[in-house]
């Protein structure tokens, strides 16, 4: 038994929804006030009872979501919020204690992952190990509301209230990193890898170690950025590209090429709006006008860290 | 070759600037169609992975909430307050700062941050404020008189400081994570190589993670000077920000 395992904080992410869907229901002056609670409402559902859906009625009600999403019927209302000198006031009279929520966030994270997973009665683990990083997080982020409420000594609905203007704020985004993993599951159970490491090999003269290691961390990259995912481009580039070529053909050290070969998937994640929830969730948080704003600002670090990466495992995967 | 029609999708749908859940979805049903699966089997597809990577939008979505909370009783004006005592504070050594903090800590196994947590309610404010400190000292003028300190950020300044927060998180978690403590990523290496028959020690995948790690950092540390650079050039170009509008 696991008593803090993913399923409840879907449960507590589902209530949250179930309460933006609610009072965006009840909001006359909402510009898309029945899309956007139909939108929110069906999420909720998703987080609430997902695993015990037939996974084909999830898939038809992803299609009413990319529906409302499309039509623009899902929107924010403009809220004015409180005013700026209301926060300088506020925060000159909390000064200091404010962080002590925030700060809450990392240290259950790091007290959940050094300790707390160790706790256990018997079979009743505090923790599901399984998935503690993710479960210290989520623990974290409910630690840190309570602390919140007692910190500002504001009405319980407050963080309810400011979660849902935040929220909506992101808007339909706040899914794409979902849908994308769908996306590659499906590239995957096509077989889409095989077809590109194969086109890659042939495409290139891999009889010379360079080309061989050029062909494989430039491969991770650019599958990466087609998938969205480097750990799903991983195991296609490795066994199409790397372990054929720069292991069985040239005699190159398999722990350094898959090494920097991740890495080098990495820069593709860099680059990629597939990578939504690193790239496009960021832009609309942060209320960037460009939502490519940030892989615009990687551009010159991804293509800096590959150049470094093929330089890396040339000069070294044949050596070691 | 036809199965590449998914990719195209996404390219042309992105291209054209259509909904992105849209472009997804179509390019999974075309994908789907092409490899001869029923349109029932590929919403059932798409159902079964939604469910399966709620794990991925549930830490955003928690996180809201104390977010939203905190920002409204100042947490943003309190941590620009603090980065303001701090004299030798530049919006890129804020950054480069954090991608440290990240890089280091994700090496020793804990995943502290992220875009939510850290970047918008810590991160961008101090950064924000401590460019602020560069516009002001623009401003002095020649008798080293103080001006009004109450104006704002040029638009444009604050989204560069923003995109760069975004990357400077992503840097730290991505180039931290495969040194040191052996994590998730060298696990899946080590079994995708196990499987293929070849053994490997996950000390070793992690040791041949670190040259890659300091070179991100490095050139972190390149992008955060050439932001701080741009913006003394902001700052030079309109000393008198507090003025306007």
């Amino acid at each position: 038994m696991k008593l803090l395992n993913l399923d409840v904080f879907y449960v507590v992410a589902g209530i949250f929804l179930v309460l933006v869907a609610t009072r965006t229901a009840l909001d006359r002056a909402h510009p898309t006030r029945w899309g956007s609670a139909l939108f929110w409402g069906l999420l909720a559902v998703t987080f609430l009872v997902g695993k015990t859906l037939p996974p084909v009625v999830v898939g038809y009600f992803l299609l009413v979501l990319v529906g409302l999403a499309a039509a623009k019927q899902v929107g924010a209302k403009h809220e004015p919020g409180p005013t700026a000198a209301d926060r300088i006031a506020s925060a000159e009279r909390l000064r200091n204690r404010l962080f002590a929520p925030a700060l809450l966030i990392p240290a259950t994270a790091v007290a959940g992952t050094l300790l707390l997973s160790k706790l256990h009665v018997g079979d009743l683990w505090l923790l599901d190990l399984a998935n503690v990083t993710v479960t210290s997080v989520c623990l974290g982020a409910v630690v840190a509301v309570i602390a919140g409420l007692v910190v500002t000594r504001a009405p319980a609905i407050t963080p309810v209230a400011e979660g849902s203007r935040l929220l909506q704020t992101i808007g339909w985004a706040i899914i794409l990193p979902q849908f994308l993993a769908a996306l590659g599951g499906i590239f995957a159970q096509a077989g889409v890898g095989a077809v590109i490491a194969d086109l890659v090999a042939h495409a290139l003269p891999t009889q010379f170690p360079f080309v061989a290691v050029l062909a494989y961390c430039s491969g991770m990259a650019l599958f990466t950025i087609c998938m969205g995912n480097a750990f799903a481009a991983f195991p296609v580039i490795t066994l199409g590209i790397g372990l054929p070529f720069i292991v069985q053909r040239h005699g190159g050290n398999p722990a350094i090429m898959a090494a920097i070969g991740m890495l080098s998937g990495y820069c593709g994640t860099l680059l990629t709006p597939m990578a939504a929830n690193f790239n496009l969730v960021p832009a609309m948080l942060l209320e960037l006008r460009d939502k490519h704003a940030v892989i615009k600002a990687q551009v010159p670090l991804a293509l800096g860290i590959l150049a470094a990466n093929i330089t890396i495992m040339y000069f070294c995967v044949y050596r070691f | 070759m036809i199965k590449l029609i998914g990719i195209a999708v996404v390219a042309l749908g992105f291209a054209l600037r259509f909904n992105t859940l849209l472009v997804v979805m179509a390019a999974g049903i075309a994908t789907g169609l092409v490899s001869g699966m029923s349109f029932n089997a590929i919403m059932a597809l798409f159902g079964k992975y939604f469910v399966e990577n709620r794990y991925i939008t549930l830490t955003v979505l928690l996180m809201l909430p104390v977010v939203g909370l905190l920002e409204r009783y100042g947490l943003r004006e309190r941590a620009e307050t603090l980065i303001k005592r701090a004299r030798a504070a530049t919006a890129g050594r804020v950054l480069l700062f954090y991608t440290a903090v990240r890089q280091i800590s994700i090496a020793l196994g804990v995943n502290i941050g992220g875009h939510a947590a850290m970047v918008r309610p810590l991160v961008t404010p101090m950064a924000e404020a401590a460019a602020k400190m560069t516009f002001d000292r623009a401003a002095l003028p020649a008798d080293g008189a103080a001006r009004a300190r109450h104006g704002k950020l040029p638009e444009e300044t604050v989204q560069a400081i923003r995109a760069h927060a975004a990357a400077a998180e992503n840097i730290g978690n991505f180039f931290g994570e495969d040194t040191v403590f052996a994590v998730g990523a060298v696990y899946l290496i080590a079994g995708v190589l196990e499987a293929q028959g070849l053994k490997v020690s996950v000390w070793r995948i992690s040791l041949w993670g670190i040259p890659t790690a300091l070179i991100a950092f490095a050139l972190m540390a390149w992008r955060a000077s050439a932001l701080d650079r741009r913006i003394v050039r902001d700052a030079a170009a309109r000393p008198n920000a507090e003025d306007a509008p």
